[in-house]
Formats: C-alpha cells, structure tokens, sequence
C-alpha cells in the first residue's frame, strides 16, 4: 500500500511526531550542556571584574584561583570586595545602562578611600566594531580612568565621573572618537548607577 | 555505485568553483560581511555552516520521501533550526568567547540562504550520500571566503592573525577595515579575482 503524503491526516500526523520528536532533542541537549554554559558564564563575569582591577590576560584557571582567593561578593551593598596581593582593599561596582544598540555594562574598581577609581573595565552587547565596541576593545581607553575622582573636589553631593568630549582633568574622561552615542551612554551609566551607591560610597 | 563517482565529486567540486554559493551565486552574504572582522570566528562561522549544511542535507535526503509536498520548506525549517540550536549551545559551552564574538549570527544561520537554497535544490531530489557531499562543498566554499575577508580584515585592521600580534606596533589600528563596508569591498575583490582567472563558463 503507497502511503498518500498529500493528506490532511498524513501531515497533521508528520508535523506532530517531528515537532515532538525535536522537542525532546534540543531539551536534552540543553540539560545536558546547561552546567558548562553556567560554568562559562561564571568564568567570563570573573574575568571582567579581574579586568577591572587590573589583572587582564590572565588564563582561565589562574582567573578562577585568583577570584577565589582574592574577591568576595557584598551581598548586601552588591559590591565585589577584593584584596590584591599587597594587602589594598579595593571596592569593584557592577553598572548597567543602555548603550546605542544595546545593553552596556561596567565593572568600576575603586580605592578603599571610596573615590579614586582604581580600574574599569566595560562590555557592550552589540555597539558598532571599531567605534562604540571600543570602550569593551580599548584597554587604552579603559585605562584613562585610572586615578580619576568619583567626586568633584569638596562636593559629595553629585558624582562628577563622567565622559565628556575633549575633556581630560580629574573627574572626565576624553570620549571615544566616532562613538558619541556610546559615550555619552557610559557618562549616563556612570551617573545614573553611581548615585545608587551614594549610601555606599559616603559610609566610613 | 561507486562512493567517489564522477556525479559525486560534481556534487563536491561544483560548489567549490562552478556553483561557488558566495561568489557565483552571491548567496549568505550578510553572514559573511558580519562575522570577519577576525580570524577566530570567521573559521568557526564556516566550520558551523559546513558541518549544519551537511546534516540538514543528509536529514532531509533521508526524509525526503515521507516529507509531504504541502510543508516542506516547514520542515526543512524545523531541520536547520534544531540543528542550529544544537551548535549554537555546544559552541556555548564549549567555547564561550567566540560564541560571544558571533553573538545573533549562529542563530541567523538558520536564514542562511545557502542552506534553505541547498536543501530546496539538492537534498529534495537526491540520495544521502551525494546531498552530504554537497552539503560539505557548500559549507568549505562558504568557509573558504569568509577565512580569506576575515584574515585580510584582521591583518590589515589590528595587525594581527588569530590573536598573536604580527605588527607589533600600538598605534596599528585600521578602523576601515573593521568596519563591516570593508568586508563588501573585500568580498568583491575576490569575486572579481575568481572571475577574471578561476571561473570558466560552463
């Protein structure tokens, strides 16, 4: 007997068993491979917040052993506490705002007097590669932070660390040439996430 | 019949030169401009669609006499998309920075017009064996271009291959050839190089 493949019945059959059969595949493919993902996950948020204190290019297990032995999560400020090697306590803020095409997001690194930013280190899930990707591409970039003031000298009132086009002083880093949008995004971020932490930031 | 006949090695040249899916007939492009700006992903994007163009071929030429006439892009559909998913979770869990680097474009894979094309015109009409072979020779041609623009793109944008700094120079910085325009021009470079010594009318 030849099986009609143009009927109602055979193809509501077909796609029936092929949806299910499917479903059960990609299912148990996730599950299986849902550990290592979450595993890579954890590794790559480690990896930036070391980035942020300045320990860039490290190898997958040294990252891991150095967060292990270096850095402890505040759950209750939210604030990533770290010790380096030679004793300095340092203070590492997670921020988050919208960038041009996307979420952006920072690791900001602090000095234990809770003003000076010590590092930085910035993602992005979809700015323009070689303009807005920059801030995540740059290390030079990043690195303009280093010793910048998150308060403006004497006032603890509003946060002054922003970016500012053709500024470089104290509290402003120089924006990325081509990528306003990003960078006044980041200047946003900066201001917006940081003003969350003020409680945190003015405690002894 | 011979495994390596002369219409099975067709099945595996053609797409290499005569029916080359980029340069001939100009399909996959948008993939193919977005993903070369380095080496690294650029080699995995290629790998990802040979071994997807493989398997969806050989699955639908074991199917393609029970799939009815009435569904059958939906169903090549459902192939690529379960199989594409697959990859794209094994890439995650396997190698998370480059998953992270191709980002939107595996899943996009599924658009990928190389595969819809290649299912629709070869694996409908053809037995498992010669559909893998084409899948394969559609995947490497595909892999090809995309390793010769990011190469380039990589070189001449940031100095370096793979990650290792080949100019050692700070300031070695080519944004153009980062941007994704590039990889068009790039990309008819070498159709035009193909052209003018490699292609033969049939």
């Amino acid at each position: 007997m030849k099986l009609n493949t143009n009927s109602n019945a055979y193809i509501i059959i077909y796609s029936a068993v092929m949806v299910l059969i499917v479903a059960f595949l990609l299912a148990f493919v996730s599950q299986t491979l849902k550990p290592m993902q979450d595993a890579n996950v954890a590794l790559d948020t480690e990896k930036q917040i070391l980035n942020s204190l300045n320990l860039r290019g490290l190898s997958d297990e040294e990252a891991h052993a150095t967060y292990e032995k270096n850095v402890k999560y505040n759950e209750a400020d939210n604030v990533y506490e770290c010790t380096l090697e030679n004793g300095d306590v340092k203070y590492v803020l997670p921020l988050k705002g919208q960038g041009m095409w996307g979420g952006i997001s920072c690791f900001l690194a602090i000095n234990s007097d809770k003003n000076t930013v010590y590092g930085a280190y910035f993602n992005h899930e979809s700015e323009t590669a070689g303009l807005g990707a920059e801030i995540k591409d740059n290390a030079d970039w990043q690195a303009k932070f280093q010793g910048k003031k998150i308060f403006a000298d004497g006032d603890n009132t509003k946060i002054a660390l922003s970016v500012v086009k053709a500024v470089n002083d104290e509290t402003t880093v120089d924006a990325v040439t081509g990528a306003t949008v990003t960078s006044t995004a980041v200047s946003k971020m900066l201001q917006d996430q940081l003003t969350k932490y003020m409680d945190f930031l003015l405690s002894e | 019949m011979a495994l390596f006949s002369k219409q099975n090695k067709e099945a595996f040249t053609n797409p290499l030169n005569l029916d080359h899916p980029i340069l001939v007939q100009v399909l996959g492009i948008c993939s193919a401009l977005a993903v070369t700006s380095q080496l690294k992903p650029a080699i995995v994007m290629g790998l990802a669609v040979t071994v997807i163009t493989a398997f969806a071929n050989v699955i639908i030429s074991i199917l393609r006499n029970t799939i009815p006439t009435r569904i059958r892009i939906v169903v090549q559909l459902v192939v690529v998309a379960a199989l594409v998913t697959i990859v794209s979770q094994i890439l995650k869990a396997f190698v998370y920075d480059v998953s992270v680097q191709l980002s939107v474009y595996v899943g996009l894979i599924i658009t990928n017009c190389i595969l819809m094309g290649r299912l629709e015109a070869f694996a409908m009409q053809n037995k498992p064996w010669p559909s893998f072979l084409d899948g394969v020779g559609n995947g490497i041609g595909y892999a090809m271009i995309l390793i010769i623009v990011g190469a380039v793109r990589e070189f001449f944008g940031r100095g370096s291959l793979l990650g290792f700094q080949i100019i050692d120079c700070k300031d070695f910085n080519n944004g153009m050839m980062t941007m994704p325009a590039m990889a068009l021009i790039l990309v008819g470079i070498v159709i035009w190089v193909h052209r003018a010594y490699f292609y033969k009318e049939k």
